[in-house]
């Protein structure tokens, strides 16, 4: 598979997606799933400007991540796929199978979210959707960086301070 | 002697922003050297949400009056923010990639206003990069 992240991270693409995580996995493209994004040459043309030279980046909508899916999986490059919420990753896992795993890197605070982890805060809904897709196959682990322990969702539901 | 041109008088020309502990370490190198660290904002964006960095960053501006942001990394959350700030007020420049020779070029000079230096010094910054050994 060419897709060597899965990632939700409300700042989508920032120095951790793209150095942090894109160096070593040596990714050269990224594929940014968000409906609004996608629907704004703006928007799009803001991300574009962040990523280096050597990294495609594709924009999509969730329903057009799902038809392109195989696509992405198909490119021989290494790649990282972003979504910005817990509601879109759950969206497109449940319509592509072959998603195997989830990175939480970063869901910050929001009212109605609660801390599990210095940069993970999630609803109980957020909370009840990741639980389905680990009940569905998908392993769920947060990790900000690849130097850190990646732990498994049922340690981040428990929270740092309990 | 300079006189301070542009921005309000006594208050910090530009705002540095970054990851981690990035700006206040530069900005206090920046007072190190030469004392003049007032002059600069130091803003940290750890833990932060995207509208919150840029909610912050809009809210320093317009407290000081600063018209330049300074930036670490061209793809990092701080300069995606700055540059919807731009977007809205194409009056204000941000400097993506400062560095310390950035940032003492611009402090020192205050003979032009904040945006102007702003851009001279990304040019002495770029110049200071500089390559020893085989």
């Amino acid at each position: 598979m060419a897709i060597h992240l899965y990632r939700i991270d409300d700042r989508l693409i920032h120095g951790q997606v793209v150095v942090g995580w894109g160096q070593p996995l040596n990714a050269r493209f990224l594929v940014l799933v968000d409906d609004l994004v996608a629907s704004s040459d703006w928007e799009k043309e803001l991300y574009r400007m962040a990523v280096p030279p050597e990294m495609d980046i594709y924009f999509a909508d969730v329903g057009t991540a799902i038809r392109e899916h195989a696509t992405y999986a198909a490119d021989p490059r290494p790649g990282i796929l972003i979504t910005g919420d817990i509601a879109s990753m759950y969206r497109l896992a449940k319509g592509v199978k072959a998603i195997g795993n989830v990175n939480l890197g970063g869901i910050h605070h929001r009212a109605g979210r609660s801390e599990k982890l210095r940069y993970v805060f999630l609803t109980p809904d957020e909370e009840r959707q990741l639980r389905e897709l680990e009940a569905a196959g998908v392993e769920v682990t947060a990790q900000d960086v690849p130097s850190a322990r990646a732990r498994p969702l049922l340690e981040v539901l428990e929270g740092e301070s309990r | 002697m300079n006189e301070d041109v542009g921005g309000v008088p006594g208050n910090p020309r530009a705002i540095v922003v970054g990851h981690g502990e990035f700006a206040g370490g530069l900005v206090s190198a920046v007072g190190q050297i030469c004392g003049m660290a007032d002059k600069l904002i130091v803003l940290s964006m750890m833990g932060m949400t995207p509208e919150d960095i840029e909610t912050t960053i809009r809210d320093e501006l317009t407290r000081t009056g600063a018209r330049v942001i300074f930036t670490d990394l061209p793809a990092g959350s701080a300069t995606i923010a700055a540059r919807r700030i731009v977007r809205d007020d194409p009056g204000i420049v941000l400097v993506s990639g400062v560095n310390l020779a950035t940032l003492l070029d611009f402090v020192f000079n205050t003979a032009v206003p904040p945006t102007e230096a702003a851009r001279a010094a990304a040019e002495r910054g770029k110049a200071s990069l500089i390559v020893v050994g085989r």
